[in-house]
């Protein structure tokens, strides 16, 4: 299989050497890669790096547009959009971790449970991903919030369910695979139990698959919870929030003054775009392939 | 071979049929064979014959939808009615298995250190300095010199011949009674094959063990075995003394094998092969399996399936076994010969 096939590095024996090996042909990947790590170092930090507290209203200075106070300007209320952004990456961020988190967890264990185990409960464990693919991650969270009412823990719980097959289809099928190579039923014959098999050496070989597939969803959850937000039912005021900012913006955009909306509209965009180059580069890293 | 007491292993009316879309096929057809305890026996046939799965089924090893008739007891106990427990106990310490490809049979991702000692901490119960000195040990014994380095390195760092000796060594460190090798020489060059004999050779000696030998070189498996089963589309159809495979064999497929090989004692003459091609067991007639491609086939071969019979010093099952001398075998004494 082309998974056990990763080259090791070649190059010099120094690190700088090495380090240029392995990023060779890689630019795309490493940039997208970066652009995460930034947007979460900015998260991380944003207390030491916002200019402003992202919900200190300043009656004079109302949607101002870039200023040396303001480098990204002012919204409606006379908050400094700046430190919005990087307050709001806070929520925009732990939401769709904690989504992706879920279901991948979920995910796998379904998966290779289900390849494992094989008969009626893998038809069952199939049958339920079908199903609950059928519905796209949004209406489903609307439907939750609809019953729960609005919040960001509703979105999160229902799209965590959203994503479950996204995961779990995938590895399935690659668990599958995995099962019946030789070496999985050579294990058998030293004596290993099944879940010894399952946990110590399926799983593990299927670790690459599920952080590609991790990688890629993450960048697609934080849309949908920035919709979600945009919509009103997800974070509410005065949180700041990537997708709810871009909705307080958008009265703005006739006002001629589309900052608010312009900015985390084009941050929301470059990070799922990251989160998309990141995940094709690995999964052309770490399975050797093309998605 | 001592009837009296209890083979290490039997085969006793074996019968396997696979799924193949929809209907049931039988791939392998009521083999009746014993292994001696410290006994070999070599399992010969072409590709298809269902001398692979006929040993897998010690290990309860088959395909998924298999079905198994019949029975296989290993030192008395039925496998085929074998609990979860006992069937790992069987396959952590009763039987092992050789294959023929090694790097498909180990976790590409782990040390061949992993690879030994997991069975024994898991299983056993032992502590993982003890296992890993166990695994250095026997990699030593099947002649591989660096063992700690090779213990830390993982399948792609290993040639074929070696990792073959490390499948060995892992067929060794639960220290079975019996060892099943599925063509282990067959994926190897030649001087590796006769390196990797030698070793299971010298193992078996020092423990006693007995084995299977599956392969479809003939000559290998009369060097190495003590007797000879010849299968043929599912079914044996003749066992013999390896010693006297040459001189005693009266199967007309067994005689075809023997002719289609070249021999370097006789000087150069044409090989020959045998007309038409294998069938699988699932397309055998009523008949012998062998009577479309046999050249002393007559009216009763179509019909009637020959049961094994006495045939000297092996069983032949075959209704016109040829008699020694009769075609192109070494010269042979005459026997009666009872017909089935």
């Amino acid at each position: 299989m082309s998974a056990y096939q990763s080259v090791p590095a070649a190059g010099g024996r120094l690190p700088l050497g090495r380090v240029r090996a392995l990023a060779r042909g890689q630019g795309v990947p490493i940039a997208a890669g970066t652009v995460v790590a930034l947007v979460v170092l900015a998260a991380v930090f944003a207390p030491l790096l916002a200019p402003y507290d992202p919900n200190a209203v300043d009656p004079l200075a109302v949607s101002q547009g870039s200023s040396a106070a303001h480098w990204l300007g002012t919204d409606d209320t006379g908050r400094d959009i700046l430190s919005r952004l990087l307050y709001g990456a806070r929520p925009s961020l732990l939401a769709p971790a904690l989504i992706t988190l879920t279901a991948g967890l979920a995910g796998t264990a379904l998966a290779v449970s289900a390849a494992w185990l094989g008969g009626w409960y893998d038809r069952v464990v199939s049958a339920f991903l079908d199903l609950v693919f059928g519905f796209p991650g949004l209406v489903l969270a609307v439907v939750g919030a609809a019953v729960f009412g609005a919040g960001l823990d509703i979105a999160v719980i229902t799209l965590s369910l959203a994503y479950l097959p996204y995961i779990a289809r995938v590895v399935r099928s690659a668990a599958l695979r995995e099962r019946a190579l030789p070496y999985v039923s050579a294990l058998g014959l030293l004596g290993l139990s099944g879940r010894r098999i399952c946990l110590r050496h399926l799983l593990p070989n299927l670790l690459p698959l599920v952080l590609v597939q991790a990688t890629t969803s993450f960048g697609y959850t934080m849309l949908d919870v920035a919709a979600f937000s945009f919509i009103g039912l997800g974070t509410q005021p005065p949180t700041a929030e990537w997708g709810l900012m871009v909705a307080n913006g958008a009265p703005g955009i006739i006002a001629g003054q589309p900052e608010q909306s312009l900015y985390a509209g084009l941050v929301i965009v470059v990070f799922v775009i990251a989160c998309n180059l990141l995940g094709s580069g690995l999964s052309r890293r770490l399975l050797g392939e093309d998605r | 071979m001592n009837h009296m007491e209890t083979p290490l292993l039997a085969f006793e009316g074996l019968h396997i049929t696979l799924p193949v879309r929809g209907e049931h096929r039988a791939v392998v057809h009521r083999v009746d064979l014993t292994v001696p305890a410290g006994g070999a026996v070599g399992l010969v046939g072409e590709s298809g014959s269902g001398k692979s799965l006929t040993a897998r089924s010690v290990l309860r090893l088959l395909p998924p939808g298999a079905r198994v008739g019949g029975d296989v007891r290993f030192d008395g106990a039925s496998v085929t009615a074998m609990d979860a427990a006992s069937l790992r106990a069987l396959r952590g310490s009763g039987a092992a298995m050789i294959f023929q490809d090694p790097r498909a049979h180990i976790n590409p991702l782990r040390t061949i250190g992993d690879f030994l000692t997991e069975g024994l901490v898991t299983t056993r119960g032992q502590r993982q300095g003890a296992a890993t000195a166990r695994a250095t040990d026997l990699l030593r014994e099947v002649g591989i010199a660096d063992a700690p380095r090779r213990l830390r390195q993982r399948p792609a760092e290993l040639s074929g011949g070696l990792l073959q000796r490390v499948m060995i060594a892992a067929a060794l460190i639960g220290e079975p009674r019996l060892l099943l090798a599925d063509e282990p020489t067959t994926a190897l060059d030649v001087t590796t094959q006769a390196e990797v004999m030698a070793v299971i050779d010298e193992a078996r000696e020092q423990r006693g063990l007995a084995m299977l030998f599956i392969t479809h070189d003939l000559a290998l498996a009369a060097a190495v075995c003590d007797s000879i089963a010849v299968m043929y589309a599912g079914s044996v159809v003749e066992q013999l003394p390896a010693a006297r495979l040459h001189d005693a064999s009266c199967h007309p497929y067994t005689r075809a094998l023997l002719a289609a090989r070249p021999d370097p004692g006789t000087g150069a003459r044409p090989l020959r092969a045998i007309e038409g091609r294998p069938l699988s067991a699932s397309e055998a007639g009523p008949g012998c399996a062998f009577a479309p491609r046999c050249p002393a086939a007559r009216d009763l071969c179509t019909t009637d399936r020959p049961l094994p019979e006495r045939t000297g010093d092996g069983r032949t099952a075959c209704h016109f076994p040829l008699l020694a001398g009769a075609d192109d075998a070494a010269p042979g004494t005459e026997r009666t010969v009872r017909h089935g």
